[in-house]
């Protein structure tokens, strides 16, 4: 690690103050990302600003509106085991444990799960050229080994995923991500706060330097009745995943009222496409239908030398987890495949 | 580059108070083993990814070479060293060590620490659920039949305080 100065902060306008929009002061909180790649010279920090004791960001509460907002400081682990978000929104519980260790989730916040990059393994080599690490030198992965690399939405510049599971049960759920910074409060949808790397890779997400997350917000609707979270990856735990997929259906009368499907593992955001989901709406839950859902989320898509498979991969996971959405009880302990 | 300040911290380590100045980049692992030489807290891949250096911190399992001791300033942490009852072993030692629960032994401390942790938070029921919530300590021995043999038992006996 560079060498950098540390400094605690009670509230967010502390951590706004310190931060002072200088890209080298950064944030830590759960610390299990920034510490590593701060390790790797992958992150440079003149001075690292703790946000941990800004108590009002640590708490889950209900909204008027019915929905549920979530803490950006509360811990991944005590997110999915929160009896709330257990009962009305397994679709999160389900995805953030399958995720990382379980460790790893004592430690990690719901704020830091949306600011971790990628972990292309030329992004964290600082011997080879990489776009995201430093901007202009090339990217390694489209030429190089790209198994785990992405499929839609990527450009000449980055093939690199975005690796979180817990962002892709938010982006199903239609989260709105709370933050705050030197002009005050804003919120961004969730579709909204991840980008594509287009030609600027190096920028994940738009949150602005200076800017802190406090909070995500849940939408009522959680899709408790059918949901599922499906993961595929190399190990069946404790690894990232090549193709995952969050579902939620809410079913009337034995067709599909309303549909999300969204995507980790395929591109640079959970991969969202409404259009799928609108095709669904008012069908009935047939392998003919999922199918179909499933190539329109799939159009577009461009494989290269080692992750080509992933087309088919998440076209065949999206039907699986649709069925599985349907029997919910089917679900095995990481989000495993159960069918 | 500008000489960066030490900060004074605090930490209860096996419930022994320790006052020590700390540079802030320096992890609690690091911290453990070189300043207050506690060796049973293993450095594996210092990355997060092996699981070798998990302690207990405020009671819950976490991974110390990813974490900043400064940040744990005033924290109880309990490592290998703190788990036994003075000679009388955790059950979870001495079901390792009827299981026969490890070969080269170095992933042990953290396997212990972390399936302390897991039975506390006690949110596993069967072996399927205890496999997948200890999957974040990796065992290159391949000893992994026995560690889950050995947490089962302790599970089962309903006696792991």
């Amino acid at each position: 690690m560079n060498n950098f100065s540390y400094t605690k902060v009670s509230n967010v306008q502390e951590a706004i103050s310190e931060l002072d929009g200088d890209i080298r002061n950064k944030i830590v909180a759960g610390g299990t990302n920034i510490n590593d790649l701060l390790k790797y010279f992958i992150t440079k920090a003149d001075k690292l600003v703790d946000i941990n004791p800004v108590s009002e960001n640590n708490s889950i509460i209900r909204l008027d509106n019915g929905g549920i907002r979530l803490g950006a400081l509360h811990t991944n682990a005590d997110t999915a085991y929160d009896p709330i978000i257990e009962e009305r929104y397994p679709l999160l519980s389900r995805a953030i444990l399958a995720g990382a260790s379980a460790q790893i989730r004592n430690m990690a916040t719901n704020g830091g799960n949306l600011m971790q990059r990628t972990r292309c393994y030329y992004f964290y080599d600082i011997n080879t050229p990489c776009n995201k690490r430093d901007p202009g030198s090339g990217c390694s992965a489209i030429q190089g080994y790209n198994r785990i690399h992405a499929i839609l939405g990527q450009s000449e510049n980055c093939i690199a995923v975005f690796p979180s599971d817990m962002c892709v049960a938010l982006a199903a759920l239609s989260a709105t991500v709370n933050i705050m910074g030197p002009n005050g409060e804003r919120n961004l949808a969730f579709a909204e706060f991840h980008r594509l790397p287009g030609d600027t890779p190096n920028i994940d997400n738009n949150l602005k330097h200076g800017e802190v997350i406090t909070s995500i917000d849940l939408p009522r609707q959680g899709f408790e009745k059918n949901y599922s979270y499906l993961k595929l990856r190399d190990r069946s735990s404790y690894s990232f995943a090549l193709v995952s997929v969050a579902t939620g259906f809410e079913i009337e009368n034995g067709s599909i009222k309303e549909a999300r499907i969204a995507l980790g593992g395929v591109a640079h955001k959970p991969w969202r496409n409404t259009e799928a989901e609108d095709f669904l709406k008012d069908k009935e839950p047939t392998r003919e239908n999922f199918t179909a859902a499933a190539t329109i989320l799939l159009e577009g898509a461009k494989g290269y030398q080692q992750n080509a498979f992933k087309i088919e991969l998440a076209k065949r996971a999206i039907i699986r987890n649709c069925f599985m959405a349907l029997n919910p009880e089917s679900q095995r302990p990481g989000a495993k495949p159960s069918l | 580059m500008e000489p960066k300040e030490t900060h004074a911290i605090t930490l209860n380590v096996n419930d022994t108070n320790y006052q020590i100045q700390i540079l802030p980049w320096v992890s609690l692992l690091d911290v453990l083993r070189e300043e207050l030489h506690l060796t049973g807290t293993k450095k594996g891949c210092d990355h997060g990814q092996c699981g070798a250096c998990t302690v207990l911190v405020d009671g819950k399992r976490i991974l110390s070479c990813l974490t900043l001791a400064v940040m744990k300033d005033g924290s109880a942490i309990t490592t290998i060293e703190g788990v036994a009852d003075g000679e009388n072993l955790h059950p979870i030692q001495k079901a390792f060590i009827e299981h026969d629960a490890f070969q080269c032994g170095y992933c042990t401390p953290g396997q212990i620490c972390s399936a302390i942790g897991m039975l506390k938070e006690g949110k596993a029921q069967t072996r399927e659920e205890v496999q997948e919530l200890m999957s974040g300590n990796l065992c290159r021995c391949g000893a992994n039949r026995g560690i889950i043999n050995a947490i089962m038992e302790v599970k089962e006996g309903g006696c792991h305080e």
